[in-house]
């Protein structure tokens, strides 16, 4: 398919560049869970640091991208990791009030329950809670992956480390329409098929809430 | 550690107190884009998330309509109507109010859903049209969230404003851009400083308002 | 009501993620996403971030691969405040540089103001103000400077035809306010807004800027438009003609002598390649890389396809 074949100042192959988007973007967003859900735990364990917590990471979405980037290149140098970190720090920023919320939406009858049946805590986390929470959790791991797919474009900007991004870059430096639409055009269709993928994990790790036709 | 140093750098250079490139032209540029754009977003989002609230149908739609807002690359469509249509203001425009409109979207609607059933049967029941039970029931119920909804709508433009600058618009994003082609860190640092500050003061704003527009009764704890 | 359509497009989705990765992780030219150094023994041809630079790294990298390096490329990094660090951090090998843009950007590290009115001259400079373990090969006759171009409508308002200069247009303008549009670091160089306005007397006040791009296409776009009033575009760009643009001459030589040539890092390149390179420049001439720019931004030829047509044209590769 001719429209996929790349000029040679790309570097990659669009499956390459779709391959590395995804490692990247969606490996910071793992990561950014990985991290977030002890965080989370504890802002819900200890009520009083949730409030500095969620000052914390509002002021760290509020700083564009760019700048992240640009002002750690001195730091790591220009390579992907340069790119790995703030997206990292954009998708905890999102999944730390997601778990917390998430954590606290368990009803508290549901936590007696379990109590009264006899329950340990690790048990009543891993059985009770966590399913329970995963559908908020699932919800705002959507907006974190999704948001890091799109952001990650942003790193073409400091020596084409931005995946699919770079086509915009370099489409608009070669004056070359053909390469931003495709670039457009595939991460609006990766986004979006995150978006669907998820939502498939939240309705097949939720059976109960199919039940009830329950929101999307 | 050296970022502090870039700042007082930044701060002290003259070219920043005067001409086309000072703070204060900067900043009204990003506001002026800011504000513009979220007056648009919610303009174009409020009306269908109110419909689609007070009905209780249309769940899938603000959903979809949320996703697509949230997985098109802003930089990308930047640079798309960049070349397409020239460098006017509407190119500016565009991804911002498209990333605006999601949360807008989405709080809006599950504020208008999420008022207390009663309220509003209460209000039927006391002979009010549908406009006045959305007008007086449902929105002032609703304001907690529909200002949350603003709020990070808000946020999310005042930050993503800075990437107008790659196509050769001003605002707080200059900085960032031309200190990345200048070589420039102190410029970088002193940018994203100031797009910080200004988001961290948009959610003052929107605390402000907060305080005084939401009804006593409604306020969290 | 959601769920058929979800159960629909679940299969293909994830197949094609699933896909997707699984080809990441075989073909990304680029290895593993998270390492950053280059393997000793190969070298790394790198480039501005503009069209003209992309294509002499190809011209230069291919004629290396010729004689049997192994070449790898950066390209399309950033402008040169980015990338002369990377050759000197031995982060690129080499890369394509003007002689009199190079200086005019030493000059500004060193603090100094070399005159550039001769060739000779200013490749003696250079090679004075290099850090050490950099230098540039032989220079070809081929240059290519930034100019100062006046959109269509800027030009006839003012009554300036071909041949008139910065000088008469300062002068002409009296004070006016200007748009003038370039890339974010012409504003900083002496090669651009400060030379105008050291050199010729362009005050700060007239000015209203454009961050655009390095002579690339926003640029050009925002000329031909009358959008900017002025603008930097390369003498080897296609558009000045296509668009009625006029170029003035810069008789205060604020843009110096731009031959093109190589800058390198010279640990990594043997005596092989450094002949090979100069050989390259040798050969390389004004009007053949103003044919080779024509293909590339005009044609939209791919560069590395027409970089190795001339090399075999010139018996180079």
């Amino acid at each position: 398919m001719s429209v996929f074949n790349l000029p040679s100042y790309v570097q990659s192959s669009f499956l390459g560049l779709v391959g590395i988007q995804l490692e990247v973007a969606l490996g910071a967003c793992a990561l950014g869970l990985l991290l977030a859900l002890p965080i989370g735990q504890l802002c819900t364990r200890l009520p009083w640091t949730y409030p500095p917590v969620l000052g914390l990471v509002t002021i760290i979405y509020s700083i564009p991208s760019i700048a992240l980037f640009v002002v750690l290149i001195d730091y790591t140098g220009a390579t992907y990791t340069t790119v790995f970190i703030p997206l990292t720090l954009y998708s905890l920023a999102i999944l730390v009030p997601g778990v917390a919320d998430a954590i606290r939406a368990v009803p508290p009858e549901v936590i007696d329950a379990a109590d009264g049946m006899g329950y340990g805590r690790m048990r009543r986390y891993v059985a009770v809670e966590l399913p329970v929470a995963l559908p908020p959790l699932i919800a705002s791991v959507r907006v974190a992956a999704v948001s890091s797919i799109s952001l990650m474009s942003v790193g073409a900007l400091i020596g084409n480390y931005g995946g699919l991004g770079d086509l915009l870059i370099l489409g608009l430096h070669f004056f070359d329409q053909r390469l931003i639409w495709l670039g457009l055009i595939t991460l609006l269709v990766l986004a979006v098929g995150c978006d669907l993928l998820l939502r498939l994990l939240q309705r097949l790790a939720t059976p109960w809430a199919r039940q009830r036709g329950g929101a999307a | 550690m050296n970022l502090f140093n870039y700042l007082r750098q930044f701060f002290d250079d003259p070219t920043y107190r005067h001409g086309y490139d000072d703070i204060a032209a900067r900043l009204g540029q990003h506001c002026e884009y800011s504000l513009v754009a979220l007056v648009i977003a919610a303009a174009i989002a409020f009306p269908p998330a109110v419909a689609t609230g007070h009905t209780g149908r249309g769940q899938g739609l603000v959903s979809a309509v949320a996703v697509l807002g949230r997985s098109l690359p802003s930089l990308g469509l930047l640079i798309l109507l960049a070349v397409h249509l020239g460098l006017n203001f509407a190119v500016a425009m565009i991804p911002l109010v498209v990333i605006g409109i999601p949360p807008v979207l989405l709080y809006t609607h599950e504020g208008i859903q999420g008022v207390d059933r009663a309220a509003v049967d209460a209000a039927k029941g006391m002979g009010m049209s549908t406009s006045q039970v959305v007008l007086r029931v449902e929105l002032p119920a609703a304001l907690p969230l529909i200002l949350a909804g603003l709020r990070v709508s808000a946020v999310q433009i005042v930050a993503t404003a800075s990437l107008a600058a790659v196509v050769s618009f001003g605002g707080f994003g200059r900085y960032i851009v031309d200190g990345l082609y200048q070589y420039d860190y102190a410029q970088v640092v002193g940018g994203a400083f100031l797009i910080a500050v200004l988001c961290l003061f948009t959610l003052f704003v929107f605390w402000l308002l907060g305080r005084v527009a939401v009804s006593p009764g409604l306020r969290r704890r | 009501m959601t769920t058929p359509l979800l159960r629909r497009l679940a299969a293909p989705a994830a197949a094609l993620l699933a896909a997707a990765a699984l080809a990441g992780c075989s073909s990304s030219n680029s290895g593993n996403p998270l390492a950053g150094s280059q393997p000793t023994g190969s070298i790394v041809v790198g480039s501005d971030n503009f069209a003209e630079s992309v294509l002499l790294a190809d011209v230069y990298g291919q004629a290396l691969a010729a004689k049997g390096y192994k070449v790898s490329y950066k390209l399309d990094i950033g402008s040169r405040e980015v990338t002369y660090g990377l050759v000197k951090s031995g982060s690129i090998t080499l890369k394509p540089e003007y002689n009199g843009a190079l200086l005019s950007y030493l000059d500004t590290l060193r603090k100094k103001n070399t005159p550039q009115t001769s060739a000779s001259e200013v490749d003696a400079a250079v090679a004075q103000e290099l850090d050490p373990g950099l230098e540039v090969l032989n220079p070809s006759t081929a240059q290519d400077n930034d100019t100062l171009t006046l959109s269509k409508s800027e030009a006839s308002a003012l009554h300036l035809t071909q041949g008139a200069t910065i000088s008469r247009f300062i002068t002409a303008l009296n004070g006016q306010p200007i748009t003038i549009g370039s890339s974010p670091e012409f504003q900083t160089r002496y090669q651009g807004l400060l030379g105008l306005e050291q050199a010729y007397g362009l005050k700060d006040s007239q000015i209203t800027y454009k961050s655009l791009d390095a002579g690339g296409p926003l640029t050009e776009a925002a000329l031909t438009s009358g959008q900017v009033q002025a603008g930097d575009l390369f003498t080897t760009d296609p558009t000045i003609k296509q668009g009625g643009l006029l170029t003035l001459v810069d008789n205060k030589g604020i843009f110096g002598v731009q031959d093109v040539l190589p800058l390198v890092s010279k640990k990594n390149l043997g005596s092989a390649g450094v002949d090979a390179l100069n050989a390259v420049d040798a050969k390389l001439t004004s009007a053949g890389l103003l044919d080779m720019d024509t293909k590339v931004q005009v044609d939209k030829d791919d560069p590395a396809t027409v970089a190795k047509q001339w090399l075999s044209s010139e018996g180079l590769g």
